[in-house]
């Protein structure tokens, strides 16, 4: 074969150009907020007239703020061991056996990631009305595991998919109890997959607004419900420094998601199967 | 040919990422998978000793009954028996040319977006997923870190450049393009370029699994076999892709149509879409004409998706979704 004819490799300079620039406006807008989060200014100009860090004093000054942030920790961990309580154990019932209307109960389950939120809203809204519980914390906690379960079940279920069950035939013919061999042997390898889950259960109930916007009354007004009445009422670099929070402490936590469910497949890679797919985990708006 | 030989373990290897799904077809991809093929591995037969039992779904099933599926059907179920049983929510919604206008509005803004989307996606796909393993998991960072940014601070990015004193007015006016601020902020335009930024991931990521499965080796037939750049597009990557664009389009058009937050916050007082517009219908207590217009909106985002599933499958595109 002629050097002229070999095929070129990779894709040419036009293409990579266009994708670099589209690349930039994606990330572009989040970097621009970081520096406008240390402005020294009390409007949002830029470039910052100086450096300083009063807005994020302002924001660990407020109990407004601060209260904000502690509640939507504080219901992002209750809906995290919630939705893994209920998802991880009908991952391994949806993954493992077979029954009638699997699929169409699979379906279900992660419908809430896929029907628009402000049906769910507004839908949860009514019926907690109804009930008298807007504004109570703990009905934040349900409404919001409604929606942070499908993330469990995915993971975990991606998790179980390349799992070989021979393992665990393995250790049952050796003697154990399927209780042991299950936490012996299945658990410590989906372990990253279960973690992964719950991860992402904390960071969609973390992030969540609209269902709060309806929900969380007037009593249990969540750090993105702070946020959004912040926009839309007080634009000052105070929401400049709380986004810079949220960018780093998301990216922190996306990342080790990221991490444990690479780890859980070189684990399973290591243990079964020679190579196994990166899912790329999408998350719902 | 020696190029050629090299490059088949490579697309070997890259074959695995095309799954994003639960299908059939993908698992086919999965090209190591087939290696172990060779050890019979019963997993059909449901044995006593697997660790599992239907009963496990149980407890999520009733919760989710309970806490999603009764509050949402009892909210669709207001709008045609409030006041009593009546179709009039649903006349009133038809028969208001404001209200029509919205609807229209909403379809037109998810379409836009989508094509946009599509457009700018596409090229960053498959840049991606057509260079080597490191550089291209760095440069999905650059895609992933928007994509777990919160919408509430991405939509605020978008105030802060393209406020009156926003970045962009001040480089428009810095090179002299304009020579008083423009009003980008509250106007539709702002909807779509906040709105594309925000579900671009939502398109790159499918897209990219797809065109990171395609045997690299057939573009690079094409092209030996005398195929203009466009031809290989068009011939042999677009419908090789062809699964990733249709389940790129799906998600970014369904929530698209939902998307209350950004038009919300960036959009002007004419750009209403009906997220926004159930919004304000909730907050006058009009609550079974909100639930009629959720109605609405939840059957286009059905029949949307119905339609994709026929061609798709259902399987492949909740699959797709759900990964």
């Amino acid at each position: 074969m002629s050097r002229r004819a070999r095929p070129r490799s990779g894709p040419s300079l036009g293409v990579s150009s266009i994708a670099a620039l589209v690349l930039l406006y994606l990330v572009f807008p989040i970097l621009v907020v970081i520096p406008l989060s240390f402005s020294a200014g009390t409007y949002l100009s830029f470039p910052p007239p100086g450096f300083s860090l009063r807005w994020y004093e302002n924001f660990l000054g407020r109990s407004d703020w601060l209260g904000a942030a502690s509640l939507s920790l504080w219901v992002g961990a209750a809906v995290m061991v919630l939705a893994t309580a209920l998802g991880a154990p009908a991952a391994l019932a949806l993954v493992r056996t077979d029954f009638r209307g699997k699929d169409l109960l699979m379906g279900f389950i992660i419908s809430p990631l896929i029907a628009p939120v402000i049906i769910v809203a507004i839908g949860i809204y009514f019926f907690y009305a109804r009930l008298g519980l807007v504004g109570n914390p703990f009905a934040l906690v349900i409404a919001h595991t409604c929606l942070a379960v499908p993330f469990v079940v995915i993971n975990v279920s991606a998790t179980l998919q390349g799992f070989d069950e021979r393992l665990e035939q393995a250790a049952m013919n050796l003697g154990a109890t399927p209780w042991r061999t299950f936490w012996q042997v299945t658990f410590p390898i989906i372990r990253p997959g279960v973690l992964a889950g719950a991860l992402f259960a904390f960071i969609s109930s973390f992030d969540e607004l609209v269902v709060a916007l309806f929900v969380s009354g007037t009593s249990a007004v969540t750090l993105p419900r702070k946020m959004w009445e912040s926009i839309r009422f007080e634009i000052d670099p105070t929401i400049a420094a709380v986004s810079t929070i949220l960018i780093v402490l998301t990216g922190v936590l996306f990342l080790s998601a990221e991490l444990l469910r690479r780890r859980s497949e070189r684990l399973r890679a290591a243990v079964v199967l020679p190579d196994l797919p990166a899912k790329d985990a999408l998350r719902s708006v | 040919m020696r190029r050629l030989i090299i490059a088949a373990p490579a697309g070997y290897g890259n074959a695995g990422a095309g799954s994003l799904s639960l299908s059939s077809v993908s698992r086919l991809e999965r090209g190591p998978e087939r290696i172990m093929s060779i050890i019979p591995v019963d997993r059909k037969t449901p044995s006593r000793t697997r660790l599992s039992h239907p009963a496990l779904v149980l407890p999520l099933l009733v919760y989710l009954t309970a806490f999603y599926a009764y509050p949402v059907a009892a909210m669709m179920l207001r709008s045609i028996t409030e006041p009593s049983w009546t179709l009039e929510n649903f006349r009133r919604l038809f028969e208001n040319p404001v209200y029509l206008h919205v609807l229209w509005l909403t379809f037109r803004v998810a379409a836009i977006v989508t094509i946009a989307a599509l457009l700018l996606g596409f090229p960053v796909a498959y840049v991606l997923a057509r260079i080597d393993r490191a550089k291209s998991n760095l440069l999905m960072m650059l895609v992933l870190l928007p994509f777990w940014t919160s919408i509430l601070v991405r939509t605020y990015a978008w105030m802060v450049l393209l406020g009156r004193q926003g970045i962009v007015n001040q480089f428009l006016l810095a090179i002299g393009a304009i020579d008083e601020p423009v009003q980008l902020l509250n106007t539709t335009f702002a909807v779509y370029v906040a709105m594309v930024h925000i579900l671009l991931p939502f398109m790159i990521l499918p897209l990219y699994s797809v065109i990171r499965g395609i045997d690299g080796n057939l573009l690079r037939a094409a092209e030996g076999l005398g195929a203009t750049p466009i031809g290989v597009f068009r011939q042999v990557l677009l419908p090789l892709a062809l699964p990733g664009v249709s389940a790129g389009c799906l998600l970014v058009f369904i929530l698209a149509l939902g998307f209350f937050i950004t038009p919300a916050l960036v959009g002007g007082p004419r750009d209403l879409m009906i997220a926004v517009l159930i919004q304000q219908q909730v907050e006058l207590f009009n609550w079974p004409f909100a639930s009629a217009l959720a109605v609405v909106l939840l059957a286009a985002a059905l029949l949307v998706f119905g339609g994709f599933a026929r061609t798709l499958g259902v399987r492949e595109a909740l699959g797709r979704v759900s990964r």
